[in-house]
């Protein structure tokens, strides 16, 4: 197909129209996801297959390029940025026709950090997977953290830093939540640019996420492992 | 007028920089979380101790205390309305280490990213950055900092503001990115690219490079990456001393003196003409480093190879691998132009 071909969305089989959407999501053109969203659904597709099929699993795609060095933090933002309108549209009908629900995350940047590029990245992954993302923002010190779980009750605790003055201070936070016994009832997952996995595990976590796609996964992973325990009990 | 560095560099042929601020500040009881800058003014005299441990171990160029010493950056400690004072506290501490160090040490001031981006990804104007830095750059300079020492960024937009602001206040200037994602910057500059960032600004840098990133042998290669595209470049490395561990609550990093000397060798032969160390660069590595610059004749340009051999293997991947235009597998293919 040349590139000069005019694309009308509305004329496209569905399936032709999903591949389409990919393609769009990849190249972070916000107003032809939308469209074909809208499309979609009045199309009379469930909201939920729409978000799966169509949006998350191009954002999976992206998530793999930037993985593997081929798209870089400006193409992932103008991707997320068309996922995010796709999904602001998406999001009131998810509630109406009860999605499946993953479990809950609390997520945030650490005390004296500014960076949230990979935690909004995160955040909108997890909820594209079915989690319910509470967001604390930036610079977060251990007492957010902490009345987040009271309030929210989580399943996750999501922390991100990006520099070496800011990421021991996970460990402050996994190590009060130590103090308090209430470590164990929650899963830690921690990500930033500095770290890696033996940093993960050195502060405490339960994984290291090197990139969104990692963190919706072992997410998932974690949730299985929680609810095979809760049966086994 | 002959800035410094060129004037030492012309002397001394390469020149040592510094090694780790934030972390040897932890040593000295910085708690995570904490504004390093903050110190600028709460414990100068820790501040001057590291300076101090630098100089005595070598180096030829100091970095002021004021990485994050912009105002959005020091906002989160509700330091924001203070950013001239705290930058000219920063470079008035290395500054009297400086004049006493019994020989020629240059000031540089140390400007890092704001932790914004700048539009249209993020909300940041061009403008408001520059100003930003200009801010702090006006701080450094009012306390004898003798270059703009611009480090660790990763968007090209940002490294333009930054030198703007440099040139604007009159400070000749330096930057170096952090190439920590499959070769590159996040932002996706290559190191390669690093030399034309600023070619539409009125002042060139005194000098470009490579900071931070993830250990010794993917700064190596990015600076083969720097010096084959520009031979005549005067290219800085201050790379991390190995990657960071947790000994018990202590946070370590893995690189021992001895490969800090063995990278210094690979700088220079890689063409570096000012090296230094970034995070967990203790006083001891920086000793040592100094007499590998001392006692090591410039030899043949290692290979790739020949810096895994010797510094061990890359974390990730190399720039020429990775990229849109590179030779590695490459961006999908678009089914529709872009508008």
């Amino acid at each position: 197909m040349s590139d000069n071909d005019e694309i009308i969305l509305s004329e496209l089989p569905d399936d032709e129209l999903v591949q389409q959407m990919h393609d769009d999501l990849y190249d972070g053109l916000k107003e032809e996801v939308e469209e074909g969203t809208r499309i979609l659904l009045d199309r009379g597709w469930q909201p939920y297959r729409v978000l799966t099929e169509a949006l998350v699993e191009a954002m999976r795609v992206v998530g793999e390029d930037f993985r593997d060095g081929i798209l870089f933090v400006p193409e992932v933002l103008l991707s997320a940025n068309a996922m995010k309108s796709g999904m602001n549209i998406l999001r009131p009908l998810l509630a109406e026709t009860g999605a499946p629900k993953q479990g809950k995350m609390v997520i945030g940047t650490v005390k004296g950090d500014i960076h949230d590029i990979g935690k909004n990245l995160v955040g909108m992954m997890m909820e594209g997977a079915g989690f319910d993302v509470i967001d604390l923002g930036i610079n977060n010190p251990v007492e957010n953290y902490l009345e987040a779980i009271e309030e929210h009750q989580p399943d996750i605790i999501g922390m991100s830093a990006l520099l070496t003055t800011t990421m021991p201070y996970m460990k402050v936070v996994i190590d009060t939540m130590k103090e308090k016994g209430i470590r164990d009832d929650y899963i830690v997952l921690v990500g930033g640019a500095p770290l890696n996995e033996e940093f993960g595990r050195a502060v405490g976590a339960d994984a290291y996420c090197r990139d969104a796609a990692v963190a919706v996964e072992t997410a998932k992973e974690f949730m299985k492992r929680k609810h095979n325990l809760a049966a086994a009990n | 007028m002959q800035n410094p560095i060129d004037a030492l560099i012309a002397e001394k042929g390469v020149l040592l920089a510094d090694g780790a601020t934030g972390t040897n500040l932890f040593d000295m009881g910085l708690q995570s979380g904490e504004a390093p800058e903050l110190w600028n003014e709460d414990a100068p005299e820790k501040v001057e101790a590291l300076h101090s441990g630098f100089v005595e171990a070598g180096s030829d160029i100091i970095l002021t205390n004021s990485f994050g010493g912009t105002r959005q950056r020091l906002k989160l400690h509700g330091a924001q309305d203070r950013v001239f004072e705290i930058n000219k506290k920063a470079a008035e501490i290395a500054c009297r280490v400086a004049a006493s160090a019994g020989r020629r040490v240059i000031v540089a001031g140390s400007v890092g990213p704001t932790g914004e981006l700048l539009v249209p990804l993020g909300a940041m104007a061009y403008e408001d950055a520059v100003n930003a830095f200009a801010e702090q750059i006006e701080g450094l300079k009012a306390g004898g900092a003798e270059v703009a020492w611009i480090e660790t960024m990763s968007a090209p937009d940002e490294i333009r503001a930054a030198a703007e602001a440099a040139i604007r206040v009159g400070l000749p200037y330096t930057y170096t990115g952090s190439f920590d994602t499959a070769g590159r910057t996040m932002m996706g500059l290559a190191p390669k690219d690093i030399h034309g960032v600023v070619d539409e600004l009125s002042e060139r840098p005194v000098a470009v490079g490579a900071n931070c990133g993830v250990g010794a042998p993917d700064i190596l290669a990015a600076l083969l990456d720097m010096s084959e595209a520009q031979p005549d470049a005067k290219i800085v490395v201050k790379g991390n001393c190995g990657i960071p561990e947790f000994h018990g609550s202590e946070i370590h990093y893995s690189g021992t003196p001895e490969l800090m000397a063995d990278y210094v060798r690979l700088a220079v032969d890689g063409g570096a003409r000012i090296i230094g160390g970034c995070c967990g660069t203790s006083f001891e590595h920086l000793a040592a480093m100094r007499k590998a610059l001392d006692e090591h004749r410039k030899g043949a340009r290692p290979s790739v190879q020949d810096i895994e051999s010797r510094v061990g293997p890359m974390r990730n991947k190399a720039a020429a691998q990775s990229g849109a235009d590179s030779a590695g597998p490459n961006r999908r293919q678009r089914r529709r132009a872009r508008a």
